[in-house]
């Protein structure tokens, strides 16, 4: 966990003072709701369809206990005693009130938070590896690498009116886990021949309207460039990414109109003017961010034998440990994924309460954090096995336990026409509906990991772009329909879903939704073939003949 | 139309905005446009009154590259709060072409947005139409940090003081 020092807490208590001024100004009405708008924008401060959305930076998605009791003292106390996780491993509140927000900025900053950033034509929250510092696949944890970057982004005065927002992602994994080939940059911490650490940098990934796979623009950048490199891009996109039109300012326009050779060369040019500057990192400053993280230490234990575990427990505990637990790199520790999609709730929303016994759980079983994921889900990276059985009977107690980790109903969801201005289409009903319907656990396990991922719209903050199943909600002649798509997936070999064929009406989804998993599970080779291999092995005839029939 | 010049409140100055076929007076102070100083630099030099140039968003600042003797102003366009390309043309005049001279940005120039635009280099200010100045002159110094380097201060933070460990 990164521990503020105090410039850190000046900058966040400072903006938290001149949040308080800017609100003042607009109550007064000194300034109109034109000018406020993008003042609360950088904020974290939406107007949606029936109050204000507050979003919370969580950086690289990692939260302490104090930092969890606070999101539950403004779920209570601001809110209606919910907070919202995102698939950006922020925090959302649905229902704060103008006035209150100075307030909920205080609050944060006295635990090291900040709404810095959350929204806004500017450089957001930077991203990660929900797994980061516990994979065994990591060359290097990326999260002191995601705090540089949080420090230089924050207030940088030259990218505060981007064309559009722009999002970061950094893996440290051979695995991709943190999707950086659909964020505007992504960059991969990897060695180069000489066995010299550094970057690959992608750039120009992005779902939305035009989703588009993040080319490499550098395969090998030395780790002091990394700052310079960044700010090289972010002025090439600055000075030249369009502003004509919102739906073409992303960056990832930019790079596939001009070409990934011509965009690369523009950033090298760019870049070899201040590649020497004093942005240069250096080792030192590194190694400063890393040891302010007190990575914590582990004690030496033995793994323990948790099949057989699972075989002495009753059904449902067994579950958790098949499909919620996460490989630690440390013999005897696990990571668990606490899921936030029991069948009754719409997936990501926490009550207060359940915030509390997090920081609770956390303090005793957990080493005193959790990390926010990008399906939602909350994880608890370094868990004792030992104490496996003693974390589960709290979660238990909690709601918290639903043993659905990476099955179908483990859904990503978007808030949809329920609070968001942007929608055609409710999602978070179907989502209930999906978990509904597919409450046999038996029948899940045997489908194994399936994602699914829906969009109330076409601006994709449910990812369906990427889920194996990806659902978007349209507007057909003023009702709500559904387009089914297939083969979505974020990872290494990222790939975008293509549409099955006419869009579904909102009684006929659920049923479609059944239908294809049927498919997949009476047609696959083996039960080792997943959803994603038999996709990609069979693609879409098989799911188009059961869904449409063969005319 | 308040005029900042660092960090207090200037006197309003008369220049002369003229359109690009607009022919140039033989007295007072005048703001072309980048393509006019470079063509004509020569005798807008001649002149005995002042002449600055006011660039557009989309003008290439770097093409002012060696012509900036005899410039008494470079007023940077804001024509919506919004686009942020002015930040980068006086970061790149200020960084890369060593411009030392007065550097306005005008347009909707807003309180909100003074803070940043002193840190990449602007030391004059004309505020859009009913802004307050007090209100700009006190966002001015509403962070008294800064993690990046910019135009104010060639050095990131960790190279200007000594950070805990
Ligand atoms: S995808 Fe569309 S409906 Fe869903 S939250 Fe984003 S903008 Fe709103």
């Amino acid at each position: 966990m990164y521990q503020y020092d105090e410039h850190d807490q000046r900058i966040v208590d400072e903006r938290a003072a001149q949040f308080r001024g800017q609100v003042q100004r607009r109550l007064a009405g000194e300034i109109t709701e034109n000018e406020f708008k993008p003042l609360r924008l950088q904020n974290g401060l939406y107007m949606q369809l029936h109050a204000y959305m507050l979003r919370v930076a969580v950086p690289y998605g990692l939260l302490s206990s104090a930092q969890l009791r606070a999101l539950a003292t403004i779920a209570r106390d601001y809110d209606k005693g919910y907070a919202h996780f995102t698939t950006r491993q922020n925090v959302q509140y649905n229902w704060p009130e103008l006035e209150d927000v100075p307030k909920i900025l205080d609050l944060l900053a006295s635990v090291q938070m900040h709404a810095i950033q959350t929204s806004g034509n500017c450089i957001r929250n930077t991203t990660s590896d929900p797994l980061a510092g516990i994979a065994a696949d990591e060359l290097e944890d990326p999260r002191p690498y995601c705090e540089l970057i949080r420090q230089w982004s924050t207030f940088h005065p030259e990218f505060a009116f981007l064309p559009r927002k722009f999002k970061i992602a950094v893996t440290g994994s051979r695995t991709d886990r943190a999707a950086v080939r659909i964020h505007d940059i992504g960059i991969r911490i990897v060695d180069n021949d000489a066995g010299e650490r550094g970057f690959e940098i992608l750039v120009g990934g992005g779902l939305g309207r035009t989703p588009h796979i993040a080319k490499v623009v550098r395969d090998f950048l030395p780790y002091e460039h990394l700052l310079s490199y960044l700010e090289a891009v972010l002025r090439v996109y600055n000075r030249y990414g369009r502003r004509d039109n919102k739906y073409k300012a992303r960056i990832k326009i930019q790079v596939s109109e001009w070409g990934v050779e011509k965009f690369a060369a523009a950033v090298e040019e760019e870049w070899g003017h201040i590649k020497d500057s004093a942005t240069a990192l250096t080792r030192a400053e590194i190694d400063r961010i890393k040891g302010r993280f007190h990575t914590p230490s582990f004690e030496a234990l033995p793994n323990e034998d948790l099949d057989a575990l699972a075989l002495t427990s009753d059904r449902e505990f067994a579950r958790f440990l098949k499909n919620n637990l996460r490989p630690h790199r440390v013999p005897g520790y696990t990571a668990i994924v606490i899921s936030t999609k029991p069948k009754d709730r719409a997936p990501g929303d926490v009550s207060d309460s359940q915030l509390e016994a997090l920081a609770d759980l956390a303090d005793r079983f957990g080493l005193g954090h959790v990390v926010v994921m990008h399906d939602q889900n909350v994880m608890m990276p370094n868990v004792k096995q030992a104490d496996l059985k003693a974390v589960y009977a709290v979660l238990e107690e909690w709601d918290l336990h639903t043993a659905n980790a990476g099955r179908v109903t483990d859904q990503i969801c978007c808030p949809g026409l329920d609070f968001c201005n942007l929608a055609n289409a409710r999602s978070i009903p179907v989502a209930l509906r999906i978990a509904e319907r597919f409450d046999d656990q038996d029948y899940l396990d045997d489908l194994g990991d399936v994602s699914l991922k829906m969009s109330g719209c076409i601006n994709a903050c449910g990812h369906h772009h990427v889920g194996n199943i990806g659902i978007l909600g349209i507007d057909k002649a003023g009702v709500e329909a559904y387009q089914l798509m297939l083969g979505g997936d974020p990872g290494d070999e990222a790939s975008l879903g293509k549409i099955v064929g006419r869009a579904f009406s909102s009684d006929e989804i659920v049923d479609a939704v059944s239908t294809v998993l049927d498919t997949y599970a009476t047609q696959r080779e083996s039960a080792d073939e997943t959803f994603l291999d038999f996709y990609r092995r069979a693609g879409l005839d098989p799911f188009k003949e059961s869904l449409y029939g063969t005319d | 139309m308040a005029l900042i010049k660092h960090n207090a409140v200037a006197p309003a100055e008369l220049w002369t905005t003229l359109a690009a076929d607009q022919p140039v007076p033989a007295t007072g102070d005048v703001l072309v446009d980048l393509e006019r100083w470079v063509s004509e630099g020569e005798a807008l030099r001649a002149r005995a009154d002042r002449v600055g140039v006011l660039l557009q968003p989309d003008d290439d600042v770097l093409g002012l590259e060696g012509t900036l003797d005899g410039l008494a102003l470079i007023a940077v366009a804001f024509p919506k709060f919004t686009d942020g390309r002015g930040y980068s043309s006086a970061r790149l005049l200020r960084d890369r072409l060593g411009y030392t001279g007065e550097l306005r940005a005008v347009g909707h120039v807003l309180p909100d947005q003074v803070f940043y635009m002193r840190r990449v280099g602007f030391d004059a200010l004309e505020l859009a139409d009913g802004k307050s100045a007090d209100t700009a002159i006190a966002q001015l110094g509403e962070f008294s940090v800064t993690y990046q380097a910019a135009a104010d201060d060639s050095r990131p933070l960790f190279r200007r003081v000594a950070r805990p460990a």
